[in-house]
Parts: structure tokens; C-alpha cells; sequence
């Protein structure tokens, strides 16, 4: 990443945080990652920070109590965090789900891969790109 | 739905052929559509013809600038979906806060070199989904 804040994960599911912690050690970034269960414990996070900002979100859609959508609608409604790039890592591939995702202006859907390698690679991708672009201060 | 246009606005035609060629060499399937001010991206995109995939797009441009045309896209609501990728020579911190304020999907100052920059813009989306908004609006609900 162009920074060294961390990134956030909002993700349910216990295996799929694990891939995501394995992928980024493989590929040995640095960034910290601070993974919670669903949006309203992202929302918790985030209103409680003491630490620095993520400097992204990947967030899972199919979570309990919040889920990805009603995280978007609250994040891209309030003015300290509507900044925040947040891309969709999800196993939907539901087109209501696209739809609702990038009219919330989220900065990237990608599904899940099944496959490890395939599932670095989009980690891979997706730390390279926001090495690259500018990240909001 | 893959990855098969983008837009880019940008009205230094070196810069835009640069683009295109970076482009070239990594993919020749992707629809490239170059319009040189934000008023004729607008028209275009408003006028029925197929949504791009991404735009990719200049902040300093004669009359209407960038984060103009990106205040218009994003409130509008068959537009907003698209991802707006900022390409531009300026480092004002200003400029970047504003852009993602506004929503953008990435933020790059122009290099001396495209090609690894356009490759990494490559990669990143042609793993996205993506939905166009105008032909989701014509579908009954």
C-alpha cells in the first residue's frame, strides 16, 4: 500500500479472513490488518479509532447484524468516512448486489476466488494498485 | 460483465496517446473512447451510448474541470455508479481530498513512464465486476 496504515476487514467468516491474512504475508505486506466480524463492528471501529485511519476497506457483503450494503450507506453518508476507498470482496455475484455496490461508489467488486493462488492474486492486484494511486490523508 | 471500455478524458492529446499505447501493449480488446473536454464526455455519456467501464479521467481541463465533471457524475443517479479513476499532474492535497470526497476509485499522478501504471489499472479492474447503469435502469423490475 502507499501508506503503512492499516487495512480494514469486514468479513465474517473465520477461513476467509485467515486467506486474507495468509495471502498478504506471501506477499509480504506490510500493512497491519485489523479484521472485524461485520459492519456494525467495522462502524464501532471506525467511530473509536486509536490509531491512525485504514488506508482501505475490504469488505464482505453477506455478514449478520450489518451487512456490506448497510455499512456502504452509512460510510458514504457520513463526512468523516465517505473518503474511505472501500472495495467489495464478496462471494456474491448477485447483480443487485454490483449494482447497489457501485452506486455507493465503492472502488472495486471482486469476487472471491476459491482457489488460493488465484485469491493471492487478486490481493496481489489490489496492493499494488493503491501502492500506486494516492490514498486520502 | 468483464472490463471492455473505458473513457478517458483528457485533453493533451501526447497524454492520451501515451494512454493509448500503454494500453495497447498490455490488451487490444478493450474499447478505448477519448473525448478532450468534460462537457463532451457528459454529452456522450448522456446521449444513450454504451456506458464505459471506467473513466479515467484529467483534473485540468479547459472550461469545465475535473472535479466539476465529477460532482455532476456523482449526482446524477444513472451515472454515479460508474468508477472515476483520476489521472492528473496535480499534487495539491487539496485536489486529492476533494476527488475522494467525491468518490473517486483511485488517484494517480502522472508518470514519466504509463506502462506500469496503466498495467496495474489493467489488472485491478479486469478482476472487478461491473454493472451499467443504463441498461440495468431499462430492465423491468
Amino acid at each position: 500500500m502507499k501508506n503503512n496504515r492499516p487495512i480494514l476487514l469486514v468479513e465474517d467468516d473465520k477461513i476467509d479472513a485467515m486467506t486474507v491474512k495468509r495471502a498478504m504475508k506471501d506477499l509480504k505486506i506490510t500493512n497491519s490488518l485489523v479484521h472485524v466480524y461485520n459492519g456494525l463492528e467495522a462502524l464501532d471501529y471506525l467511530k473509536n479509532l486509536k490509531g491512525e485511519d485504514p488506508c482501505i476497506v475490504l469488505l464482505d457483503l453477506n455478514m449478520p447484524k450489518m451487512n456490506g450494503i448497510e455499512l456502504l450507506k452509512v460510510l458514504k453518508n457520513d463526512s468523516s468516512f465517505k473518503k474511505l476507498p472501500v472495495v467489495v470482496l464478496t462471494t456474491s455475484n448477485a447483480e443487485k448486489d454490483k449494482t447497489e455496490s457501485f452506486n455507493l461508489s465503492v472502488a472495486g467488486y471482486m469476487l472471491k476466488p476459491v482457489d488460493y493462488k488465484q485469491f493471492v492474486d487478486v490481493i496481489k492486484d489490489i496492493n499494488l494498485y493503491w501502492t500506486i494511486s494516492e490514498i486520502p490523508d | 460483465m468483464n472490463l471492455d471500455s473505458i473513457l478517458l478524458i483528457e485533453d493533451d492529446r501526447i497524454n492520451a496517446l501515451a494512454f493509448k499505447k500503454g494500453l495497447s501493449r498490455i490488451n487490444n480488446d478493450i474499447e478505448l473512447i477519448t473525448l478532450e473536454t468534460a462537457e463532451n464526455a457528459l454529452q456522450y455519456l448522456r446521449n444513450g451510448n454504451n456506458i464505459p467501464c471506467i473513466i479515467v479521467l484529467d483534473l485540468n481541463l479547459p472550461k469545465m474541470n475535473g472535479i466539476e465533471f465529477l460532482s455532476i457524475i456523482k449526482n446524477d443517479a444513472t451515472l454515479k455508479g460508474i468508477p472515476v479513476i483520476v489521472l492528473t499532474t496535480s499534487i495539491n492535497p487539496k485536489d486529492k481530498i476533494n476527488c475522494f470526497n467525491l468518490q473517486v476509485a483511485g488517484y494517480f499522478v502522472k508518470p514519466l513512464d504509463y506502462f506500469e501504471l496503466i498495467e496495474s489499472i489493467f489488472n485491478y479492474w479486469k478482476k472487478s465486476e461491473f454493472t451499467h447503469p443504463i441498461k440495468e435502469k431499462s430492465q423491468p423490475q
